[in-house]
């Protein structure tokens, strides 16, 4: 149902900033995930770590991204993704599909969906599920 | 007689165990096929289905396993081992502000643990104050709060310094922390001589796996040295460097090259000081390593076995060292976080338990057992009283503890053994080809060699080639915590740590801070001029972590992060 739309060679490929929050330098997550959408044939940039959400914002705007992945381990994933989402809706950035990935608790899973979040990861998710997901996603808002 | 002496030789043990594998065991497979296409370790060595003789034939049982206490140390670096004095069980603990911890390590002491073991909040690692206008989301979530040595003593209050080792999680400002330390100590009327404990302050593994660094890489480990030096002249008990192959594990590595980038990182460290004029008999007593204790149980034990005889052949060989004290590794092992899983939480306890047994068989002299609950949260009081009674049922109730190195001769075991010594050795001789260890971090050699590992673990997990229960196989439907009670901190640590802190500058002596902070400044780039004793002064000041940080980013600059994947 999936896959076949990335692997076409006439749909340019999806751009995704892959942005590590604050000071939390647990990457490991963030840098698997980047490579594994390189490998399905997406334009990944990782920003690296101890970024900002303003500079994270700029990256997305820079890269014309249309998927932002966040990885937050630090326990401050709330505060950052609440920020992200405001900046990107004063920015009209909201078509971006905001991933959150991490150890996010259920209770702040379901609250970062509720301030913007698209969707988000947490451990153990199988990187051809999130593959998926960014396919099916892009496609749907390009036909909305 | 006769059957034992032909067993002994050689070429007729090879044939025996051919014949065995070519009749005997095929008939088995025939029968019932291997479960895998392949056996490997954890970290990817091919396994075979059996060891005999023949796998150990090259290894002497005198120069390369010997006995506990003496060289190469491959038994472990005592001789009575835990006959004699147990491991240390040595919990980490940090949240909030100081008093939090310092309770934290008061509940710890109170139901049986014997060490101290500190982590920092990210504003401490990384060389900020808690009013930084960025951070203060971040103030005492994953570690305690310090800002100034103020902190430090609430920390340690009511702790007797002279009687508890303590561990201090800390790297990029473990110059500062070493000095605040000392400085508590001093004030408290305890002398540097009675002051036992560790600082990580392996700086080089931050910029490959753990990611805490401000200061460019070279500039870094100078620092270090200063604070070895530091140790070894006014706090000789205390180990100013714990070379750690905990987080280059835990972000992607094998165990080779957990042992590898570790050494390398080592001896990096030991032979910039040569480079100073000291030599390594009067540093290297006083190095300390600390491992990932993973969940391949007999590849952990053999890797604890092989970094003990490597790092005993490389000071004394390569390093010349003379004193015996130099060429023993004495390690604090951990239980890998990275194999806790978010689901079925419960199960943690069984893996936390198999890799304790493994740092114990492997010959640890201290121990830290995750909490259930680790992948999620801070753990919990009740999750954290589980982890200290799993090290006392081991210590207590199995007989893991009761002789000395029980593993030893294990065909497998010795042979995994020398075959780790020997991968590791290789790395490291490949970094030094490339210009040692702070080389291989600028060029990035070192994050990708990890990050490649890492990608290698998660194929393999989503092809299936690997079982994680309750990840990828044994699936339950219910996604949830399991019913535990996660940890909670308490919101308005920030507030109250912003408050501590304007107080502390409201205080204290302006003109001997501005003085200290100045003094630094003016020797910070002179390589041969040990900072430590300024440091010290900028800390009885109480100069803050962040402004002795600023001095030294002025003069240094700061390492722009790693965007290799």
């Amino acid at each position: 149902m999936t896959g076949s739309s990335i692997s076409s060679p006439q749909a340019p490929p999806i751009k995704v900033v892959v942005a590590k929050p604050g000071l939390d330098g647990h990457d490991r997550g963030a840098k698997v995930v980047a490579r594994s959408l390189r490998d399905a044939g997406m334009e990944v940039v990782y920003t690296g770590i101890f970024q900002t959400p303003e500079s994270i914002l700029r990256a997305v705007i820079q890269e014309d991204a249309q998927v932002l992945g966040l990885s937050s381990l630090s326990g401050a994933h709330m505060e950052y993704a609440e920020d992200l989402c405001t900046l990107l809706r004063e920015n009209d950035r909201e078509d971006v599909l905001f991933l959150v990935g991490g150890t996010i608790p259920e209770e702040d899973a379901a609250q970062l969906k509720r301030v913007g979040v698209t969707e988000v990861f947490g451990p153990g998710t199988r990187t051809e599920d999130i593959i998926n997901y960014i396919v099916d996603g892009v496609g749907e808002r390009a036909d909305a | 007689m006769d059957h034992l002496n032909a067993v002994k030789e050689p070429a007729a043990a090879s044939a025996r165990v051919r014949k065995w594998k070519e009749e005997r065991l095929a008939k088995d497979h025939e029968r019932i096929p291997p479960r895998q296409e392949e056996f490997k370790t954890l970290s990817g060595l091919e396994i075979d289905d059996v060891y005999t003789e023949e796998d150990v034939k090259d290894i002497d049982p005198v120069e390369d396993i010997g006995l506990p206490g003496e060289y190469p140390f491959t038994r472990g670096p005592h001789a009575s081992m835990y006959r004699g004095r147990p491991w240390t069980i040595r919990q980490v603990a940090g949240f909030g502000q100081a008093e939090d911890t310092n309770n934290r390590y008061k509940y710890l002491l109170a139901h049986g643990e014997t060490g101290l073991s500190t982590d920092f909040d990210l504003p401490t690692l990384l060389g900020f104050d808690s009013d930084h206008p960025e951070y203060r989301r971040e103030i005492g979530k994953i570690g305690v709060a310090v800002d100034t040595v103020v902190d430090f003593h609430a920390l340690f209050d009511g702790i007797p310094l002279e009687e508890v080792s303590t561990s201090l999680t800390i790297n990029a400002s473990a110059a500062i922390l070493l000095a605040m330390y000392r400085v508590v100590g001093d004030e408290r009327g305890i002398s540097g001589s009675q002051l036992t404990g560790t600082t990580q302050n392996d700086i080089l593994k931050e910029y490959t796996a753990q990611n805490e660094f401000i200061f460019p890489p070279a500039k870094a480990a100078e620092l270090v040295v200063d604070t070895m030096e530091y140790g070894a002249q006014v706090m000789p008990r205390f180990n100013p460097l714990n070379a750690c192959g905990y987080h280059i594990r835990d972000a992607g590595a094998t165990a080779v090259q957990e042992v590898g980038l570790t050494v390398s990182a080592a001896l990096c460290y030991l032979e910039l000081a040569q480079q100073r004029g000291i030599h390594p008999d009067t540093l290297a007593p006083r190095v300390s390593f600390f491992w990932d204790v993973h969940n391949d149980f007999l590849e952990e034990v053999a890797k604890l076995r092989a970094a003990r005889r490597l790092w005993a052949r490389l000071t004394r060989e390569r390093l010349k060292c003379r004193d015996p004290r130099s060429w023993l590794m004495r390690a604090h092992c951990q239980t890998a976080g990275v194999s806790l899983t978010a689901q079925q939480p419960l199960n943690n306890v069984a893996r936390t338990a198999i890799q304790a047994l493994a740092s114990v068989l492997g010959g640890t002299q201290s121990l830290h057992t995750n909490s259930l609950d680790e992948a999620f949260a801070i753990p919990s009081e009740e999750a954290i009283k589980v982890a200290v009674r799993t090290q006392q049922i081991i210590l207590e109730e199995s007989g893991a503890g009761d002789v000395v190195d029980p593993l030893a001769g294990s065909y497998y075991v010795e042979s995994l053994t020398s075959q780790i010594e020997e991968e590791a050795s290789e790395l490291i001789g490949r970094i030094d080809e490339m210009g040692g260890m702070i080389a291989a971090v600028e060029n990035g050699y070192a994050n990708q060699l990890i990050a490649d590992s890492a990608w290698e673990h998660q194929l393999s997990l989503e092809r299936g080639e690997r079982t994680i229960v309750g990840v990828n196989d044994f699936i339950d439907d219910d996604r949830s915590t399991g019913g535990i009670e996660l940890f909670k901190l308490d919101p308005g640590v920030g507030e109250r740590q912003m408050k501590r802190l304007a107080e502390v500058k409201r205080s204290r002596e302006e003109a001997r801070v501005a003085k200290a902070l100045r003094e630094l400044e003016s020797v910070a780039g002179d390589l041969h001029h040990n900072r430590m004793p300024l440091i010290e002064e900028a800390v009885r000041a109480r100069a803050t972590v962040g402004e002795i940080c600023d001095v030294l980013r002025s003069v240094w600059g700061e390492y722009q992060p790693s965007t290799v994947f």
